[in-house]
């Protein structure tokens, strides 16, 4: 059966100012959602607050568009509901990375097979163009009356301290690197990170579409912009770590590698996927561990009750445990 | 009828005092006696004092504390420095006589305050500084004094067991002091025993120790005191199922029974014992269902706060599963945003708060009421919600299952107010009632009832009724496809900024308080106690049930004089006509609340306009004991005057 794209489109107006990475974003979800050939009624949608708040709205699935900060444990709260059901958080970089940040941190703690986009433009959108977590030192986009107070966090050493088990990056302008990226992520058993790239041309007049392809870059042999992306997957870069595992040395050697990738960012940025670690069980698993009927009644799916709303759960063992007199 | 009897166990936090109350009030519950026990601790882990209170009755269940004891046992110097004036003459207490000679200066953790007034007392009494001078004043009271030399009776337990490392043989202290309690009760040690082998359950070397323990103890008080001590408890022969719990113990087990699949918690005392009961109770058995295993979890989370636990919950109960969260004051204040979230999508959300010493920080481990009206305003504009209040133990358990109901046949978070004497505090009841108990889940539609309803047109998760109340599915149905949001919404729930929807959606939620308290049985709005024919009525919510009944029942039984009791079981919505017509019947009304601002007062004068102009307040986060209540209530009516504030004080 095939999946077309516009299955997973509303009939919505989309309100984002032309140019803005986020439509991009949108169609390359709604493409690896096809490509992938899950029915929309499997798939749920996170978002925050903000610009990036209003994705779950454009895309025809269950869409819940939460608090600021919040999507995670609003997502990991669905999933472990139910496991069965495609769950992807959604959000901007002043969403995730200021008010959510505990949340993020945490989540990477749990390992719960989800994937977390977060739509990384440097500032807040919605509210016109504040900085944002990410945003480096000394940066003065146009929408900010003085260059920028505080430095930026790394969103991908930070999901890796935290134990996000799938980092990648991508861009929003480029729709066909995010539907692999998204379609990976979603694949992957266990928390995917997702950062991407995403251009705010109202407010970010530094981090542009031009300015990530080069323009201002040059290359006096071939008078063709030199663009600062490149990508990961084109330079033999392995991000796996297999579910056995690695030797402590070759482990190392791999975290050193990402780290210097992480970092990495001017004239070269990487974008692909940057962490896979395969050896990490997920909280799915943990549960299941005490609990071994737990994917077959997980607590969305468990019947509570008969027809005539009798509790189908039987307590009078627990209270034995507390009888003091009878028989 | 015999008054119930008071024992009280006191020593440093650490030492075993919960374990010791413990033996002794199982011990009485398996003999078939009416038990009541309330803890009382500090914010501490080592160190600091506590105490215990157990109160039992042959005949008749015991529901609040008091101040008299009977029998206060101790093996520190701090407990009867603290107790000493509340044991009744002809009371006793036992003491450890190697600490004589300590001064009300040496407890490192008492309260200054305390001492300072410790020693006026002691000084206007003309008497020295020291524990002797202490249990002296008490003696000439007409207090029994019990002295027993602990490490005397280690050395002879040592003897018998073949032990001689004084470590080890002092591990039995608790049960011996529960053991000399129960001698001078002239009870059974048989039940003992067996409370020894429950509480060691396994651990058949500790379980033999303990027992022999107990004889060398009870050898004791019999060779030492040959004077039987003036209060026995005697056993009685009981074919009632009798359950013995904790009030988180009821809520857990209501949430079990109710359905509940999911639940997130950040620690917090007094709540985390619900949540680590629930992980310990982990896999659910189930009835034949015809759909698969016969056992299930309810899926715990521990968060990484107390936001997260919220909005957590509420993710779950998008998912379709009953999800709740269980907290207190300094927790709810943050998961306010979520449930305001909630109550804009109309999703269903338990929370359990357990009320404690605010604000802020306040009194983590001690008692209050001041939550009420933080619970029914909670949130900033407008957005309906449940509140309900349980009385005891009991209605714990039916209102947890009752919580549930209400929040997704309405569609509305709920609050399941209790408190922190309540949580801690324990007692036995005939066993739980299930027969009755039934499950509502609203409009929550199966696969089957969605596809024949939206198989061909859109479901609406938003869809304007009748009743304000619209169909829910789950995400996985294949018809059920819907959004939510947090901003104002179209009946997709898609946002809007539309004014005429605005007010649609606004009228839709709202009108829903107007059904709730058109739906709901009186009975589960409250419950009127006592006479109907009397002119003074009581108005209380919550933990003070049980010590208002007895009061009441002491007022009666004293003067012959007939009360009346409204205790308010759902707080909001709040049915202010019928509330107000029961109001009018009474001449005299008096709000009894442990709060400072009678809150309960103020609700029922601005929703009803009618006044509760006496109110008897207490805030020093000790619960409320039977004989000030007596008092109070007697001082109203007999003063007489229009209206009037007291306050109660009494605590340790």
């Amino acid at each position: 059966m095939a999946f077309k794209v516009a299955e997973y489109k509303t009939d919505l107006h989309i309100d984002w100012c032309p140019g803005c990475g986020d439509f991009g974003i949108t169609s390359a979800l709604q493409q690896a959602l096809a490509e992938l050939e899950m029915e929309p009624h499997n798939v749920v949608l996170f978002s925050g607050i903000g610009c990036s708040g209003k994705f779950p709205h454009y895309i025809r699935a269950y869409g819940v568009h939460t608090l600021h900060g919040r999507p995670l444990p609003f997502a990991i709260g669905c999933k472990l509901a139910n496991p069965h059901l495609t769950v992807i958080a959604i959000g901007g970089d002043g969403d995730g990375l200021g008010i959510g940040v505990g949340h993020f941190v945490n989540a990477g703690r749990r390992n719960v097979d989800i994937t977390y986009i977060v739509a990384n433009n440097g500032v807040y959108g919605l509210t016109k163009g504040q900085a944002s977590p990410t945003l480096a030192l000394g940066l003065k986009t146009k929408s900010l009356p003085k260059p920028n107070i505080n430095q930026g966090i790394n969103p991908l050493l930070l999901a890796f301290a935290s134990g996000y088990t799938f980092i990648a990056r991508t861009y929003s302008y480029d729709v066909r690197h995010q539907v692999e990226t998204f379609k990976k992520g979603i694949l992957h058993r266990g928390l995917a990170f997702i950062d991407v790239l995403q251009g705010c041309p109202t407010y970010n007049d530094l981090w542009t579409k031009d300015w990530y392809m080069g323009r201002d870059h040059i290359d006096p042999e071939t008078g063709k912009p030199v663009p600062r992306l490149y990508r990961l997957e084109d330079t033999g870069y392995d991000p796996r770590i297999p579910p056995e595992g690695l030797p402590r040395e070759a482990y190392e050697a791999r975290v050193a590698q990402f780290v210097q990738k992480a970092l990495e960012w001017g004239d070269r940025i990487p974008i692909g996927v940057f962490w896979k670690d395969e050896s990490v069980s997920t909280y799915e698993d943990r549960i299941r561990a005490t609990a071994p009927t737990y994917l077959d009644f997980p607590p969305a799916l468990r019947p509570i009750c008969d027809e005539d709303g009798r509790p189908l759960t039987d307590i009078r063992k627990f209270l034995d445990e507390l009888r003091v007199t009878g028989p | 009828m015999q008054e119930p009897i008071s024992w009280m166990i006191g020593g440093a936090q650490g030492s075993g005092v919960d374990t010791a109350a413990n033996l002794f009030a199982r011990a009485c519950a398996f003999a078939g006696l009416h038990v009541f026990g309330a803890r009382e601790y500090y914010s501490n882990i080592m160190g600091k004092h506590s105490y215990f209170q157990v109160r039992v009755h042959p005949e008749r269940p015991i529901q609040a504390p008091c101040a008299a004891v009977h029998l206060l046992a101790s093996f520190d110097a701090e407990t009867p420095m603290k107790h000493f004036r509340s044991v009744v003459p002809d009371g006793g207490i036992i003491f450890d006589p190697k600490l004589l000679a300590s001064t009300v200066d040496s407890p490192p953790n008492m309260e200054r305050r305390y001492k300072q007034e410790l020693h006026a007392y002691l000084t206007s009494r003309r008497r020295g500084l020291t524990l002797e001078d202490v249990l002296n004043d008490a003696a000439d009271r007409g207090v029994r004094l019990f002295p027993v030399p602990y490490d005397d009776l280690f050395r002879r337990l040592g003897q018998k067991v073949g032990e001689t490392e004084y470590a080890k043989l002092a591990r039995t202290l608790n049960t011996m002091a529960v053991a000399v309690s129960l001698a001078l009760f002239q009870f059974d040690i048989e039940y003992l025993d067996r409370a020894i082998e429950d509480q060691f359950k396994g651990r058949a070397r500790i379980v033999e120790m303990n027992q022999i323990a107990a004889r060398v103890a009870y050898e004791y008080i019999r060779e030492t005191f040959p004077e039987p001590f003036p209060f026995r408890l005697t056993p009685v022969p009981v074919r009632q199922l009798r359950i013995y719990l904790q009030g988180t113990q009821a809520v857990a087990l209501g949430k079990l029974l109710a359905g509940c699949t999911f639940q997130t918690y950040y620690p917090i005392s007094p709540a985390t014992d619900e949540s680590v009961y629930l992980e310990a109770h982990e896999n659910v058995p189930l009835f034949p269902n015809g759909q698969g295993p016969d056992k299930a979890p309810i899926v715990v989370v521990q968060t990484e706060d107390e936001i997260a636990a919220i909005t957590m919950a509420i993710g779950a109960a998008i998912g379709g599963a009953r999800a709740s969260t269980a907290t207190s004051g300094p927790g709810f204040c943050l998961m306010v945003e979520g449930l305001g979230w909630a109550g804009i999508s109309e999703v269903p959300v338990v929370v359990t708060v357990y009320q404690r010493g605010g604000p802020s920080t306040g009194l983590p481990t001690r008692t209050e009421q001041g939550d009420l009206w933080f619970a029914i305003h909670h949130g900033h504009s407008e957005f309906p919600r449940v509140v309900l209040a349980s009385g005891d133990h009991r209605e714990m358990f039916y209102d947890a299952v009752r919580a549930f109901n209400y929040a997704e046949r309405y569609q509305v978070p709920v609050i399941h107010l209790t408190d922190r004497y309540l949580a801690n505090s324990t007692s036995t009841y005939p066993l739980f009632e299930l027969d009755d108990v039934r499950i509502d889940r609203g409009l929550f539609l199966d696969d089957e009832a969605l596809a024949a309803r939206y198989a061909d047109r859109t479901f609406q998760r938003y869809e304007f009724t009748e009743s304000g109340l619209s169909p829910r599915s789950r995400p996985g149905q294949k018809y059920g496809i819907f959004w939510m949001t947090g901003d104002e919404h179209d009946e997709l729930g898609h946002i809007t900024e539309d004014v005429v929807l605005r007010d649609r959606m606004m009228e839709k939620r709202m009108s829903r308080l107007e059904l709730i308290v058109r739906e709901t049985p009186e009975a589960e709005k409250w419950t009127l106690w006592g006479e109907p024919d009397t002119d003074t009525l009581i108005v209380s919510w919550g933990s003070t049930k049980g010590v208002i009944l007895e009061a009441m029942e002491e007022i009666a039984r004293r003067t012959g004089r007939k009360l009346a009791f409204l205790q308010v079981r759902m707080l909001w919505p709040l049915d202010g006509e019928r509330l107000a017509e029961i109001l009018r019947r009474y001449a005299r009304r008096i709000a009894v609340e442990n709060n400072y601002s009678a809150q309960m007062a103020g609700l029922i004068r601005r929703e009803t306009g009618i006044a509760i102009p006496h109110k008897i307040v207490k805030y020093n986060g000790r619960p409320m004991v039977v004989e000030e209540v007596i008092e109070a209530i007697q001082q109203v009516l007999q003063k007489n005057s229009p209206s009037s504030r007291t306050v109660l004080r009494h605590g340790i």
